[in-house]
C-alpha cells in the first residue's frame, strides 16, 4: 500500500476537525480522551508517512508541483513536526490542570477540547510549510501555524502574564508578516514568479536587476529571522516563552523554529549567488549567538533560560546556513528536539508542584531521581557532552564551518559553548548539589514517564549512531 | 573482546550501582576484574610486534566513516595498566560516605571508564568522547562530596576543562579535514599512515590549536590555576583518579596524534612549548614552596611534574619521548598515592594546613611510610620509576642539537629542568618534615592509623613503580616501539 505525500497533511487536517466536532456534542466524557485521539492519530500519520509514493525523480514543476515538493528533506521535516506534536500533546496531558484553573468557563472542562485540538492543525501547517517552495505557498503555510500560536500562546488567559505573552506574540507575530509580505512583493516585483527554482533562474539572469530583490530578500529575512528567533529579532522571545503555557513555549521553540529554518534554506539557496547575503547572515549568527548565550548567563528562572538557549541554538543552526550545510541543519534539529522537549516536559512536572524557576528544582535529585536524571541528559545535551545528540549536533556544525573556513565564527562558537557550559550546568547544580526545601516527590502519568523514556533514549541513541539519520536525510 | 570487556564493564558496574546494587562491594569487584583483565592483556601482549594488538572494531556511522575501534600498542597498554591500577586504589581507598553513597562510587567508575575508553580507542570521535564522558562526574564529585570552596572549584574545573576539551575537539576537525578528501579518516592507524599526506603549511596551525587544547586538560603554564584548586577541594579518590591517570589523556594525545601526524608543525612550536613548560617547572615549582597546606601543595606539585612530561615531549628523541612515557606512568601513582594519603589525615584531623599537624609519624606510622615513600617516589629518588623517567627526560632532551661549544634551547632547558629536581626536593621534604616529624599537637593526640587493609593497595602501587624503577627496560620495552615509527618515519 503506498500513499501520496500531500494525503498526510490533508489527514493530519480532517484529524483536526474531527477533533473539534466531536468535542463540541461531546460534554461528558473526558476532554483527555482527545488528546489521546490525537496522539493516536498522528503517530498513525507518522507510520503512513513511511509508505509513501516514492517521489518520481524528475518532479514536474507545473500545476500542484510547482509549490508543493515531496523531497526528503520536506518528508524528514513532516516526520520531524509529527513528532514534536505528539509530545507536545503529552505535556499538554500534564498541563491540562493549570489550563482547568485559568479558565472559567460553564464546566469544569471548558477549554480543555480546544487546547488538544489546535496543536494538531499547528501541525498540519508544519508540514505544509515543509513541502512548501513557493513564497505563496510558504505565506499561507507560515499563516496557518501563526494563527494557531495566537491562540495557544494566551490560551491561560487569566494569567497576566500570558495575557502579555499573548499580546506581544500578536502584534509582533503580524509586523513580521508585513514584512514577509511586502519582501515577497518586491521579489515578484522583480523577477515576475514566486516559485522559488523560477526566481533563482531569473535571478541568475543578468538582465534583472539585483539590488530590488536584494532588498526584498532582506524584508523575508527579517520576517523569519522572527520565527527563528535570530538577533536583532528575538526581543519578544523571552516574555512570550517565559508567559505562554510550558507546553505551547516548547511547541514554539522546537516546531516553529524548525519550519522557519527550513523555510530559510529553501528560501535562501536562490539568492546565495549574492554574496551580501553570505556577510549578512555571519553578521546574524555572530549577533544571534553572543546575545543568546551572554543574556542566559545571570538567568534565574528556568523558563527564561531555555527561552535564551533557544536563541542561542539559533545562533549555532545559523552558523548551519551560512555554511549551507542543510544535512548538519537536520541533525541539529533532530537533536534539539529531543533535549529541548524532555527538559520541558521535565519543567512541566516540576513546575506543577513548585515553580519554575532554576531554586525549585533544589534537590530534585533527592525528590525524583528519574526526573533529575532526565533533566541532566537533557542538560548535558543541551551543552554538548559528548555521546549525547547535541554534542554530534554541534560536531556536524562546526566540521561545516572549519570546511568553510568561518574562522571569526569559530572562535565566537567557542567562546559561547563555554558559556553554555555554566548556565546549563547551572541547572545540574541545583538539582544535585543543594539540599531540596520538601521532601515530598514529584507525581508523574505514566504516559510522561514513558515519553521521558523515549527522549532520553532518543538523545542517547542519536549520541552515538548518527546514522539513522542520515540516511533519512538521502 | 577483552578490551571491550576492560572499557565497558566498568560502566556496566556504574550503572548496576546506580539501579541499586551494593556500591562499595561493585564497585571494588569492577575494579578488580578491570586489573585483572588489563594484567591478562599486558601478559598476553606481543611486546616485538609493531602496531595495534588486539584490534576490535564495530561500524557506528558509514558516512562519517566512524568505527568503535579498541586497539593497542604498547603506549595504551601501560596507560590502561595505571589507570586499572589507580582505579582499584580508589574505590578501595574511599572510606564512609556520607550521602548518596550510590552516586558517589558510580562517578568514580565513570571517570575511570572514560579514562580506560580514551586510552583504548583506536578512532579519534571515541577517543575524544570517552575523555569527555569524566566531565559531568567531576562537576558533581567536587561539588557534592567536596572540601573547602568546593563549588567554585567545581565551576572552575568544568569550565575550562570543557573549553580545553571543544578546542581540542576543533583541533581534531582540522586534523582530519587537512586530509584530501579521499584519506580522510578518524581512525588512528589510518591516520598515521597516511600522515605524509598532511600539508606542512595546515600542520603548524593545527599543532597549536591541539596544543592548546590538549595543555588545558594537562594544565600546560599558563592555564594551570584549575588544577590545584579543584584537586584540593575533590575528595581524595576523585582527585586521584584525575591527577593520576585522567590529566595524562591530554599527554596521551599529543604522543600518540601530535607528535607523530604533525611533526613539523611541532618543529614550528617547539619553542613555544619550551617556555610555558620552563614555566610549569620552575614558576608553578615556587608557587609549589610557598603553599600552606598540604593538599595545594600537592595539587601544585602535580601541576609542575608535568613540566618534564612535557620536556620529553618536546625533547625531539626515542630517549625523552619514551623517559615521557615512563614518567606520565610513575607520576600517576605517586601522585595518587599522596593524594589518598592526605585525604587520609584530612578525615582524621580535619585539617591540612600543614602548621598545625605535626608529629603523626609517630602514631601514623603506616602513613608515614606510604607518604614517605611515595615522596621520595615523586622527587625522584633512584630506585623508583619517576627517577629512571626522568633521567631519560633530561638526558634526552640535553642530547638534541647536543654541542659542547654551545648551548642551545634544549640544554638550557635541561639545567633548568634540574633545577626543578631541587625546588620538588624542596617541598616534599618539607611537607613531610612539618606533617609527620616534630612534636604531636595535643589535639591530634587520638588520631588513628590508616587501617590495616589498606595496605593492600598502597603495596600494589609502590611495588609497580618500584619494579620500573628497578627494571625499567620492562617498561621502556612496550613504548619504544611506538616511538621508533616516529622518529624513523621523519627522517
Amino acid at each position: 500500500m503506498t500513499i501520496a505525500a500531500p494525503t498526510l497533511e490533508i489527514a493530519v487536517l480532517v484529524l483536526g476537525v474531527l477533533v473539534l466536532l466531536f468535542e463540541m456534542f461531546a460534554d461528558q466524557i473526558d476532554k483527555r480522551t482527545f488528546a489521546y485521539t490525537a496522539i493516536i492519530g498522528l503517530g498513525a500519520v507518522l507510520i503512513a508517512s513511511f509508505f509513501l509514493v516514492p517521489p518520481p525523480i524528475e518532479l514536474p514543476s507545473t500545476g500542484f508541483w510547482s509549490f508543493y515538493t515531496a523531497d526528503p528533506l520536506a518528508i524528514f521535516f513532516k516526520r520531524f513536526a509529527l513528532v514534536t506534536s505528539i509530545f507536545v500533546l503529552v505535556m499538554m496531558i500534564d498541563y491540562a490542570p493549570i489550563v482547568r484553573e485559568s479558565i472559567h468557563g460553564t464546566t469544569h472542562q471548558s477549554g480543555l477540547g480546544e487546547f488538544f485540538a489546535l496543536p494538531i492543525f499547528t501541525c498540519a501547517g508544519l508540514m505544509w510549510m515543509a513541502s512548501a517552495i513557493d513564497f505563496v505557498m510558504i505565506f499561507v503555510s507560515l499563516e496557518l501555524v501563526t494563527m494557531s500560536f495566537y491562540v495557544l500562546v494566551s490560551f491561560t488567559r487569566r494569567n497576566p502574564a500570558t495575557l502579555e505573552a499573548g499580546v506581544k506574540y500578536l502584534i509582533l507575530s503580524a509586523l513580521s508578516t508585513g514584512f514577509l509580505v511586502y519582501g515577497i512583493t518586491w521579489i515578484f516585483g522583480v523577477t515576475g514568479e514566486t516559485n522559488l527554482a523560477r526566481v533563482a533562474a531569473a535571478l541568475a539572469n543578468p538582465a534583472v536587476e539585483s539590488g530590488p530583490a536584494l532588498f526584498g530578500m532582506l524584508m523575508v529575512l527579517v520576517a523569519l529571522g522572527f520565527k527563528i528567533a535570530a538577533v536583532p529579532f528575538q526581543i519578544w522571545v523571552p516574555d512570550v516563552y517565559q508567559g505562554a503555557p510550558t507546553p505551547v513555549t516548547a511547541y514554539l521553540s522546537v516546531g516553529s523554529k524548525a519550519a522557519g529554518f527550513v523555510v530559510l534554506l529553501r528560501v535562501l539557496e536562490p539568492f546565495f549567488i549574492l554574496p551580501q547575503i553570505e556577510r549578512l547572515l555571519v553578521l546574524l549568527a555572530l549577533l544571534t549567538l553572543l546575545y543568546g548565550n551572554l543574556a542566559a548567563l545571570p538567568q534565574s528562572n528556568l523558563k527564561r533560560l531555555l527561552a535564551y538557549s533557544s536563541i542561542a541554538h539559533a545562533g549555532y543552526l545559523l552558523i548551519g546556513v551560512v555554511c549551507l550545510a542543510g544535512e548538519a541543519i537536520a541533525y541539529y534539529l533532530v537533536a534539539y528536539l529531543f533535549m529541548t522537549l524532555l527538559s520541558f516536559a521535565v519543567l512541566v512536572a516540576v513546575a506543577k508542584q513548585t515553580g519554575d524557576n532554576i531554586e525549585d528544582f533544589n534537590g530534585l535529585a533527592r525528590r525524583s531521581p528519574f526526573l533529575a536524571f532526565a533533566m541532566l541528559i537533557a542538560m548535558a545535551s543541551l551543552a554538548g557532552v559528548p555521546f549525547t545528540a547535541g554534542f554530534l549536533g554541534k560536531f556536524y556544525i562546526f566540521n561545516a564551518a572549519i570546511a568553510r573556513e568561518q574562522t571569526t565564527l569559530i572562535v565566537v562558537g567557542v567562546i559561547t559553548v563555554a558559556c553554555g557550559f555554566y548556565y546549563y550546568f547551572k541547572v545540574v547544580r541545583a538539582m544535585y548539589w543543594e539540599a531540596p526545601t520538601g521532601d515530598a516527590g514529584v507525581p508523574l502519568s505514566r504516559l510522561s514517564r514513558a515519553a521521558m523514556v523515549a527522549m532520553i533514549a532518543g538523545i542517547i541513541f542519536l549520541g552515538v549512531f548518527p546514522q539513522p539519520i542520515l540516511d533519512a536525510l538521502k | 573482546m577483552m578490551l571491550l570487556f576492560i572499557v565497558l564493564f566498568p560502566i556496566a558496574a556504574a550503572l548496576a550501582i546506580l539501579l541499586g546494587a551494593s556500591a562499595r562491594r561493585t564497585a571494588l569487584w569492577a575494579a578488580g576484574f578491570t586489573l585483572a583483565a588489563v594484567l591478562l592483556a599486558y601478559l598476553g601482549f606481543e611486546p616485538g610486534q609493531r602496531g595495534f594488538q588486539m584490534v576490535t572494531s564495530y561500524p557506528i556511522s558509514s558516512d562519517w566513516n566512524i568505527n568503535f575501534t579498541l586497539g593497542i600498542d604498547g603506549l595504551s597498554l601501560m596507560m590502561l595498566l595505571l589507570t586499572a591500577l589507580v582505579m582499584f586504589a580508589a574505590v578501595w581507598f574511599t572510606g564512609e560516605i556520607a550521602q548518596h553513597k550510590h552516586a558517589f562510587y558510580a562517578c568514580l567508575l565513570f571517570i575511570a571508564a572514560g579514562a580506560l575508553g580514551a586510552f583504548a580507542s583506536l578512532d579519534l570521535f571515541f577517543f575524544y568522547a570517552f575523555h569527555e564522558l569524566a566531565l559531568i562526574p567531576t562537576f558533581l564529585l567536587i561539588g557534592i562530596w567536596g572540601t573547602g570552596k568546593r563549588q567554585a572549584a567545581a565551576w572552575k574545573i568544568t569550565i575550562y576543562l570543557a573549553t580545553g576539551s571543544f578546542i581540542l575537539l576543533l583541533g581534531l576537525i582540522m586534523l582530519y579535514r587537512s586530509m584530501p578528501e579521499a584519506a580522510r579518516s578518524f581512525d588512528i592507524r589510518v591516520l598515521q599512515r597516511s600522515a605524509a599526506l598532511i600539508p606542512a603549511d595546515a600542520q603548524g596551525n593545527i599543532f597549536l590549536v591541539l596544543l592548546i587544547g590538549f595543555g588545558i586538560l594537562v594544565s600546560l603554564f599558563p592555564f594551570h590555576t584549575w588544577a590545584p584548586e579543584a584537586y584540593a577541594s575533590a575528595p581524595a579518590p576523585a582527585a586521584m583518579l584525575h591527577a593520576g591517570v585522567l590529566k595524562k589523556f591530554g599527554l596521551y594525545g599529543l604522543l600518540r596524534l601530535a607528535l607523530p601526524l604533525l611533526p613539523e608543525g611541532a618543529q614550528q612550536w617547539n619553542t613555544l612549548l619550551i617556555v610555558l613548560l620552563l614555566g610549569n617547572i620552575i614558576y608553578v615549582g615556587l608557587v609549589t614552596i610557598a603553599q600552606k597546606r598540604l593538599d595545594w601543595m600537592l595539587g601544585y606539585s602535580s601541576v609542575m611534574h608535568m613540566g618534564y612530561i612535557f620536556l620529553g615531549i618536546a625533547s625531539g628523541t626515542l630517549l625523552g619521548t619514551s623517559g615521557a612515557a615512563v614518567l606520565i606512568f610513575a607520576h600517576g601513582i605517586s601522585i595518587a598515592l599522596l593524594f589518598a594519603i592526605s585525604g587520609e589525615i584530612r578525615q582524621r584531623t580535619g585539617t591540612l594546613v600543614m602548621d598545625e599537624l605535626g608529629g603523626l609519624g609517630k602514631i601514623m606510622p603506616r602513613a608515614s611510610l606510604a607518604f614517605g615513600l611515595a615522596a621520595f617516589a615523586s622527587i625522584g629518588l633512584p630506585g623508583f620509576s619517576n627517577f629512571t623517567g626522568e633521567v631519560m627526560v633530561l638526558f634526552g632532551a640535553f642530547r638534541n642539537g647536543a654541542n659542547p661549544e654551545y648551548f642551545g634551547i634544549y640544554q638550557i632547558a635541561t639545567v633548568l629542568g634540574l633545577w626543578g629536581v631541587v625546588i620538588s626536593a624542596v617541598y616534599m621534604l618539607r611537607a613531610y618534615r612539618s606533617v609527620f616529624m616534630g612534636p604531636l599537637p595535643e589535639s591530634l593526640g587520638s588520631v588513628t592509623d590508616l587501617r590495616r587493609s589498606l595496605r593492600i593497595p598502597i603495596s600494589l602501587l609502590v611495588a609497580m613503580t618500584l619494579w620500573f624503577g628497578f627494571f625499567p627496560q620492562s617498561f621502556v620495552r612496550l613504548v619504544t616501539p611506538t616511538f621508533k615509527s616516529y622518529f624513523t618515519a621523519k627522517q
